[in-house]
């Protein structure tokens, strides 16, 4: 049974010179109690996809095709009510950089008590409420915490904050956007463990989205690996880390700083940039930095589909 | 807090001072001494001598500033010239007129600017946007003397809806709030400007920061949004300008109060420059700069209450 249903979904901003695909046909299952992971270079459409689920797109982004499945309803076609509704109570999110993140002119009890302004609770009850969730994300002193300003706390506090705000209502789907990209790398074990403690807790689904493989292959049960903007191939953690067939997730594991077995002067990279979006060439996406293009390659690849490993390269096909 | 207010309040004892030195310094240095402007020109040079020991004006200069300073921060502020009552009682009974007439335009300006602005901002690139930008601007050039002759053409002498001049029965307080209505208007149709295009750039900025974007993925309503979170930062820079614009609306009503022919201490100012009555000049244009300076001092401490972050800086 799958939280999240993401088909076909093409997204598209107005831009200068044309409008920009930001994202093309993507897929994704977000399968109950499940970590999904995605996975990409900056650009690759991670943050769009976000948003589109949100539906917090800009002005100029529209969603042009496919569809988002949610708890029985499409999202692309959810009204501003509804999506208010969903928003915080039913999907969840945590985002990048906790320092901007929380208001800074409201107290944290302030900012907890209008997150809960649908439960019907009363004053008395949010605030334990509040003070409970500041307590599962292990804040020392919650109860002085709760007066204090959002300034007052470290970066890694403000996250632990921002996560027990994004927990508060127990929602079905918690996205995580690059939650410890901004802080130390001390502090992102820690943060990462107390992620998976709550999600587990509560019992929800979560999409994982970062760069950093490692982090992906501990925590994700599965994982999407995304580039310009398109799906090149999803599966379990296992059949993506062990058994990768896209040729890009290939180089982009051997780039993981990770999996250097030995010393070398420069880190591996994959050569070439990410394709212009307002110029999307036919066929694979892929193709002008792969080390395997033919011909063939300039023709669209179908997805081909095996155990739920889902990829989209001509080397793959039967 | 506390601490906070105190430090700012002593800065404000420190600014009048520095204003009360250049003051002294400015009076001094205009030629011509007060005593033979007070007698006039046939005036003996016993006479003179004897008013110049009365006045203190014998003594040596740093003593002379002293005595000023000592005795102005005592609420002495001498005597008037034409009827030698003292400058202080002078001011005080005229100081209200003006407040009346400051916070009449400063509520009315801030009640239809800042929701103009919150407005404009949420319905940026709009009709109505850019309607009342272009609106804004032109209230902002207008001077506030053109506005109150033409609010005194229009509403009091052609449509007679409004009273013309004066400032109302004395005890009549209803004659005297709608004796208010135009002198206000005048004064504060500037601000409705100037607060719409500050609270609407400022909103803009706040709107597109990380944290807005958070209460939006919490599912906040976009009133609350609008009014609570953003507003709420927004307001922060409105307030310090409208600090700092206390001293052009002081110098606006001192226009209004002309043209209204209202009593207040601009009328006052107007009138002792007219009569060469200098210790009064000197002395309301004292009494004004510590109310600037205060209303200062009051923005300060209102930014400090809305912004806990200021308040825990200083």
């Amino acid at each position: 049974m799958n939280v999240l249903e993401i088909r076909h979904l093409s997204v598209s901003f107005a831009a200068e010179g044309g409008s920009l695909q930001a994202l093309k046909d993507v897929s994704i299952d977000v399968p109950e109690h499940c970590i999904v992971g995605v996975v990409g270079e900056s650009g690759c459409g991670k943050s769009t996809l976000i948003n589109s689920i949100l539906r917090l797109l800009p002005d100029n982004g529209s969603i042009d095709a496919g569809s988002i499945h949610f708890e029985e309803q499409d999202l692309t076609q959810a009204g501003r009510p509804k999506m208010q509704d969903i928003r915080g109570q039913r999907i969840s999110t945590v985002f990048q950089d906790p320092m901007d993140a929380l208001n800074p002119v409201l107290s944290i009890a302030d900012q907890m008590l209008h997150i809960q302004y649908r439960s019907g609770l009363g004053r008395k009850e949010k605030n334990a409420r509040s003070l409970d969730m500041l307590r599962r994300v292990r804040i020392p002193d919650p109860e002085s915490a709760l007066k204090r300003y959002p300034h007052e706390f470290s970066g890694g506090m403000k996250q632990r904050i921002a996560i027990a705000m994004a927990m508060m209502m127990e929602p079905a789907l918690l996205i995580a956007d690059e939650p410890t990209t901004a802080l130390d790398a001390t502090l992102e074990v820690a943060i990462i463990k107390l992620m998976k403690d709550l999600q587990s807790h509560i019992g929800c689904s979560m999409l994982f989205i970062s760069h950093h493989l490692g982090l992906i292959a501990e925590l994700c049960d599965q994982v999407v690996v995304m580039y310009a903007g398109e799906v090149l191939e999803r599966g379990t953690a296992r059949q993506i880390f062990h058994n990768p067939w896209h040729p890009y997730t290939e180089r982009l594991l051997d780039c993981d700083p990770g999996s250097q077995s030995s010393r070398m002067r420069h880190l591996p990279t994959i050569p070439g940039e990410i394709p212009d979006l307002k110029k999307r060439q036919e066929g694979c996406i892929f193709r002008s930095r792969c080390q395997f293009c033919e011909d063939i390659c300039h023709a669209m690849p179908d997805e081909i589909q095996s155990n739920g490993h889902h990829v989209r390269c001509h080397r793959r096909s039967p | 807090m506390l601490i906070y207010s105190l430090k700012r309040l002593a800065l404000a004892v420190l600014i009048v001072s520095a204003a009360m030195f250049l003051l002294f310094t400015m009076i001094y240095l205009i030629p011509g001494d007060p005593a033979s402007v007070a007698l006039g020109p046939r005036a003996t040079d016993a006479m003179r001598e004897a008013l110049l020991i009365k006045m203190g004006l014998d003594q040596p200069v740093w003593i002379q500033f002293w005595n000023f300073f000592t005795n102005a921060w005592q609420g002495n502020l001498g005597n008037e010239i034409l009827s030698n009552r003292p400058v202080a009682d002078v001011v005080m009974e005229q100081l209200p007129w003006t407040l009346a007439l400051i916070a009449g335009g400063m509520v009315w300006s801030i009640a239809l600017g800042i929701p103009l602005g919150c407005w404009t901002a949420v319905k940026r690139g709009g009709l109505a946007d850019r309607a009342i930008g272009v609106l804004s601007i032109a209230v902002i050039a207008v001077p506030s003397f053109v506005v109150a002759i033409y609010a005194l053409l229009i509403f009091a002498v052609s449509l007679r809806w409004l009273p013309a001049i004066g400032a109302g029965d004395p005890g009549n307080l209803g004659d005297q709030l709608l004796h208010l209505v135009l002198p206000s208007l005048a004064v504060g149709l500037g601000w409705v400007g100037y607060i719409a295009r500050m609270v609407r750039a400022s909103m803009l900025e706040v709107l597109e920061a990380p944290h807005i974007r958070t209460a939006r993925a919490f599912g906040l309503t976009d009133r609350q949004i609008t009014y609570r979170y953003a507003l709420s930062i927004a307001i922060l820079p409105t307030v310090t300008l409208l600090g700092v614009g206390i001293g052009q609306m002081l110098s606006s009503a001192v226009f209004a109060e002309i043209v209204f022919a209202r009593p207040g201490v601009g009328k006052l100012v107007y009138d002792a420059i007219l009569t060469r009555n200098y210790p009064l000049v000197s002395g309301a244009v004292l009494v004004t700069t510590a109310l600037f300076i205060a209303i200062n001092l009051i923005a300060d401490l209102v930014v400090g209450y809305l912004d806990p972050r200021v308040r825990s800086r200083l």
